[in-house]
């Protein structure tokens, strides 16, 4: 197989088998959680809740409170800035928009490619010292499992052969290029089996948990 | 029987000047990645070597590639050299046809065995021998024996070396590229739909003066002229750097120059040297005629995903395959589902009340 007959297999049998097993995975797993059902509400609700569902999704995106910024400033910076990086890499930049557009039907004005460039280094360097951090500290250290390291590589790889493809570092494009698909198709078959499956659950779990709390409590 | 003339004495009867010939050896060695050092060494070799001997066949093709090589208005520095070469056999330019011609293959073969250099266009029909023969010999057989007494074999033009346009699928012939049945000579692949004139001029140059082939790629094309592809040199690779992209053949940013990469030019994945020495005296190569690279020089180009399908859009079929999952993943989903209800109904039913009582038990 040479590295054009590769490059047509990961954008061909291979992504459609990606995709396949993302949406099998995504639609299986929603549907498992609708199953589950919700506990059942005995006092009556103060409130149809959807102001606090709203609030929640957009609170979370802040420290819950003051000292957890002080105490944890680097792991929520360096998490912002890898989670930032990675949306705008992955929705702003023109040849993953025409990617997208394929596939969502829907377009949008992209970054030019040298800001998108400097946002991946910023994504990357942000990832490393996560890991770093991760190793550095006894406690984190043991609380991380397998699939914590397996979401760190899954996540980076994406990041790191499309910052390799575009520089034509290391391999010839054509060939990185497939990797970095390859990558990405990995990722999508792993994200809805792991802790991944947050990029599509967080605003569910975040108004699920807003709204149910503002139903609480008696109404004034 | 008359001297052979050496490569200068050739030129030098055809009115070609010192100064000429050494500005082609300069322009030889700077495109092959030669050391300055070594042009005296180029021009030497060049004036006192033999004219080489070369058999050219042509199988499955369509005669671009001679095309390409031979339809320059004025003679040109490749034509130059190209005509100092002792080209014992070619169908489309030699004056003999039929039995003559063979001949003049045979003989050639025979006065130069283990010493000419043998030149391939077109891919070789493996499926039916009769798709496509010479003088009633396959083209399989009349490779397999032509190589036999040669040095080193160059596949022209992307049918030879990647089997191109015929191997295409469903691909009807069988066709197969060169390399895919000579393994034991050394083989250097010059791409192309056609292939630029002076990489094959250069090639046979180099080889003709160090008597080996050139650094080669991967896919056994010279590094020299394929070792950047042609989004790196293309004078439209700011645009695409700022994101300014035509969306059609005719819209503002077509007619503005810009980035053809959304239209599916497939120059980020083409190794060439088209921007660089350009077609017809370097006047335009096709990105500058306003329409993408269609990655001609790279192997199964005909099939890689569509000439106008943007690059980094995956072939068709992942919505299908995404239907099909979606319904696959519901029906595993609802019967998860009631399976995990059961269980939970199965743990309600068999939960045991703990009374005070037992919790005042010890």
């Amino acid at each position: 197989m040479n590295y054009t007959e590769f490059l047509l297999w990961v954008r061909g049998p291979a992504f459609h088998f990606a995709t396949a097993i993302l949406v099998l995975g995504l639609t299986l797993r929603f549907l498992e959680m609708l199953f589950l059902g919700s506990p059942r509400q005995y006092a009556a609700v103060r409130s149809n809740g959807i102001a606090g569902g709203i609030r929640t999704v957009i609170s979370r995106f802040a420290p819950p409170e003051p000292g957890v910024f002080q105490r944890s400033w680097f792991i929520i910076v360096a998490g912002y800035l890898f989670h930032l990086g990675f949306f705008i890499s992955f929705f702003l930049f023109a040849p993953h928009i025409i990617l997208l557009k394929q596939v969502l039907g829907v377009s949008w004005p992209g970054l030019p490619a040298p800001v998108i460039n400097i946002i991946t280094i910023v994504s990357l360097f942000a990832m490393i010292t996560l890991l770093i951090n991760r190793w550095y500290y006894p406690v984190l250290r043991f609380l991380s499992d397998f699939e914590d390291y397996l979401s760190w590589t899954l996540a980076f790889l994406p990041l790191f052969t499309g910052y390799l493809a575009f520089h034509h570092i290391w391999l010839p494009y054509p060939l990185m290029l497939a990797l970095h698909i390859l990558s990405v198709e990995i990722l999508m078959i792993v994200l809805p089996f792991t802790k991944l499956i947050h990029t599509f659950t967080f605003i569910i779990a975040r108004w699920t948990n807003g709204a149910r709390a503002a139903q609480k409590g008696v109404q004034v | 029987m008359t001297k052979q003339l050496t490569i200068g004495e050739s030129l030098r009867s055809q009115g070609i000047s010192r100064r000429e010939f050494m500005k082609f050896c300069t322009t030889a060695a700077s495109l092959m990645a030669v050391p300055p050092a070594l042009i005296p060494q180029l021009a030497k070799a060049l004036e006192n070597t033999p004219r080489q001997s070369v058999i050219w066949l042509s199988f499955q093709e369509c005669t671009g590639c001679t095309e390409s090589l031979t339809r320059s208005q004025a003679p040109n520095l490749e034509s130059l050299i190209f005509n100092t070469i002792s080209l014992d056999y070619h169908h489309t330019l030699q004056a003999a046809s039929g039995a003559a011609a063979e001949l003049a293959r045979t003989e050639a073969m025979k006065a130069n065995h283990g010493k000419y250099l043998l030149v391939v266009d077109g891919s070789i029909p493996l499926a039916n021998p009769g798709y496509s023969t010479i003088a009633g010999l396959s083209n399989k057989d009349v490779l397999l024996e032509v190589v036999e007494g040669a040095k080193a074999v160059i596949a022209v033009g992307t049918c030879a070396a990647f089997g191109g346009l015929p191997k295409a699928a469903p691909n009807p012939t069988g066709a197969v590229a060169v390399q895919d049945l000579i393994t034991d000579k050394p083989i250097v692949n010059i791409p192309g739909c056609p292939p630029i004139p002076i990489v094959i001029s250069s090639v046979i140059a180099h080889y003709v003066t160090f008597g080996v082939l050139p650094q080669l790629d991967g896919l056994k094309r010279p590094l020299s002229f394929f070792g950047q592809n042609i989004h790196d040199r293309c004078y439209r690779r700011p645009f695409y750097e700022r994101g300014r992209f035509a969306e059609s053949f005719d819209d503002e940013g077509a007619k503005q120059g810009w980035c053809l990469y959304k239209l599916g030019c497939k120059g980020p994945v083409t190794y060439n040297a088209c921007a660089i020495f350009k077609w017809n005296d370097a006047v335009s190569f096709p990105i500058e005629a306003g329409h993408g690279c269609l990655g001609c020089s790279e192997p199964d180009f005909w099939d890689a995903g569509g000439f106008y399908q943007a690059l980094s859009v995956p072939l068709t079929g992942a919505a299908t395959a995404a239907s099909y999952a979606m319904v696959g993943g519901a029906a595993i989903g609802v019967v998860g589902g009631l399976l995990n209800r059961q269980k939970k109904s199965e743990a309600k039913q068999h939960h045991e009340v703990v009374s005070i009582e037992d919790l005042k038990r010890t």
